[in-house]
């Protein structure tokens, strides 16, 4: 089954390389603990929101934005593949482009669930967040989720473009509004009409909600995690079907 | 039966045509030679032949295999050493083989000896567990052919495989390419813009030029067509007349300074030629080079200084029709 152990070569190449590259991992926390420590406290000094203290508020939140970050730039290494003849090494190989496809996702959902662990035990220790078993299995389901839709558009982004520069632009296009239209730093009850109607088709935000709804134990915005549940699905989906035609047709 | 036949072959990028219509027929065991300057088409025709991306016209197959309709057949029975580095840095030499083995669906159980084996054949055991990062070019490249012959494909495609190396450690590298083609009795199709590659290493030479075959024959026929040996003299106001008259010129050209025939067995007629040509300052007579047979057939010579300028529009025009 080459198949197979395809998707195995390429996973292996990324989790070894990520293991490697250490100060990947570091760098990938800070972030998310700048956000959580400074930010959180210098608002959690001022602001409360329902009971519950401003840095737990925010903690699903930042959750979600480590994913976000994390898993587009995942696309990145593509475009750096390209610029020497690793990814034609690759492509040479009697591999189906999908094989190849998800052998990325699987290698960089992997990355991505390693940073999010640490997070989650850090959550646990310092943040004042008490996770049962049952809202540790949902908070991991609903993460990988956005994960592999996330990845799944990184490599789209990878796929269409040659250069680093364009890659960062296209990201940053993206990735901000998905991230500051979440909720993941407010509630977005109150929002006016016009900026809620973005908060509401921004999947997202449900990633968001779910996430909050188990975690703090607080009722679900959007009416349910099952209505979370089949957004976040929808938008994998549809995200690995759009990154997967990307990939068969790049071009090299 | 030939490993591989090309007909008609032929690639369109958006406004310039790669490769118009190119002909091949290479029989198994053969290294064959693609020799032409940067842009000629090599590469593009070597793409083409690996699948890697689809001709605009024409047809080609590899090992029995059509390239259009069984690509990934193709693919499973052909290794291929890439011009750019394209291996993992931050991997071991032989962490690079496993990923490569695997992606080609190597059996578990054989995984191991094969690596030790081609390891074996490039001398690169010794420094297997180390990061590829700390490799020199050279080793670099001896990894890369013993990647591509790990799953023991009948065909390897070299893609100029001593580009930027230095004149000791590209002699290294013919020898071992040397010893893959006698060895393993695999089809090496090597592209190079080095005349003495050419020469030296391969069974037969294509000599490629805007995208089309000029001539395909081997290193010593090609030569062999120039007719003769070439005699350089530099002299003043040559007498061309009277040395025409002369049976074995073949034929005479004259610029500054510097008159240029094609001679049948000169070291028996220089004497000959001197006394006539007239004022003579110094004479060099040699055997024809490849080089020679280049400039008969294209009109142009490869100059070296071109390259890395050459290089780098090329890659970038890949990438540009990539973007669309």
């Amino acid at each position: 089954m080459s198949e197979l152990s395809g998707l195995y070569a390429l996973w292996y190449r990324e989790f070894k390389v990520f293991i490697r590259e250490r100060s990947r991992i570091v760098s990938s926390l800070v972030q998310p603990l700048m956000w959580l420590v400074i930010f959180g406290t210098g608002l959690g000094s001022v602001v409360e929101i329902s009971g519950a203290n401003y840095q737990a508020y925010i903690f699903p939140g930042i959750l979600v934005m480590t994913v976000l970050f994390g898993s587009l730039f995942f696309g990145l290494y593509i475009i750096m593949d390209k610029r020497v003849d690793f990814l034609k090494e690759v492509l040479v190989a009697p591999l189906s482009r999908t094989t190849i496809f998800f052998g990325k996702v699987l290698g960089g959902a992997t990355d991505g669930a390693i940073e999010i662990c640490i997070l989650l035990v850090l959550g646990q220790l310092f943040f004042g967040i008490h996770f049962t078993l049952y809202s540790l299995f949902v908070s991991l389901v609903v993460i990988a989720l956005l994960m592999v839709a996330i990845i799944s558009l990184g490599l789209t982004f990878g796929s269409l473009m040659s250069s680093p520069e364009g890659f960062g632009l296209m990201s940053s296009f993206v990735i901000f509004p998905l991230f500051f239209l979440s909720g993941a730093l407010f509630p977005v009850k109150n929002l006016p009409s016009w900026l809620y109607a973005f908060v509401a088709v921004n999947p997202v935000s449900y990633a968001v909600d779910a996430l909050r709804t188990v975690i703090l134990r607080t009722p679900s915005g959007f009416g349910g995690l099952g209505i979370d549940f089949i957004v976040i699905v929808a938008f994998a989906l549809a995200m690995v079907g759009i990154g997967t035609q990307a990939l068969k047709r790049m071009k090299i | 039966m030939d490993i591989i036949n090309a007909r008609g072959l032929t690639k369109k990028f958006d406004k310039f045509t790669a490769v118009r219509g190119i002909d091949l027929s290479i029989k198994e065991g053969e290294i064959f030679g693609l020799l032409g300057p940067n842009g000629a088409g090599k590469t593009t025709t070597l793409s083409m032949l690996s699948t890697l991306i689809p001709p605009t016209a024409g047809t080609a197959s590899v090992n029995g295999f059509d390239v259009r309709k069984e690509p990934s057949k193709v693919r499973a029975s052909i290794g291929f050493v890439f011009q750019d580095p394209s291996s993992d840095d931050l991997l071991t030499g032989r962490e690079n083989l496993y990923l490569h083995a695997l992606m080609y669906g190597v059996d578990m159980k054989d995984i191991n000896k094969k690596m030790d084996d081609v390891l074996e054949l490039v001398d690169l055991t010794k420094r297997q567990h180390e990061r590829m990062r700390t490799y020199s070019g050279g080793m670099r490249r001896r990894l890369e052919l013993a990647r591509g012959l790990l799953h023991e494909p009948k065909v390897l495609f070299l893609d100029e495989p001593t580009l930027g190396l230095d004149p000791q450690t590209r002699e290294h590298l013919w020898k071992y390419i040397k010893k893959l083609s006698t060895e393993r009795k695999v089809t090496i199709i090597i592209t190079t813009h080095y005349m003495e590659e050419a020469d030296l290493l391969c069974d037969r030479i294509a000599i490629i030029d805007h995208g089309k075959i000029v001539v395909t024959d081997t290193p010593i026929n090609l030569k062999k067509k120039l007719g003769g040996d070439v005699v350089r003299i530099t002299v003043n106001k040559p007498n061309i007349k009277s040395l025409k008259s002369l049976k074995y010129i073949k034929s005479t050209e004259y610029a500054n300074g510097i008159l240029t025939l094609a001679v049948n067995d000169a070291g028996m007629h220089l004497q000959e030629i001197l006394k006539k040509a007239g004022n003579v300052e110094s004479v060099e007579s040699r055997s024809p080079t490849l080089n020679d047979v280049f400039l008969h057939f294209t009109g142009n010579e490869i100059r070296e200084s071109d390259e890395s300028d050459a290089e780098g529009g090329w890659s970038e025009r890949m990438m540009h029709s990539g973007n669309k």
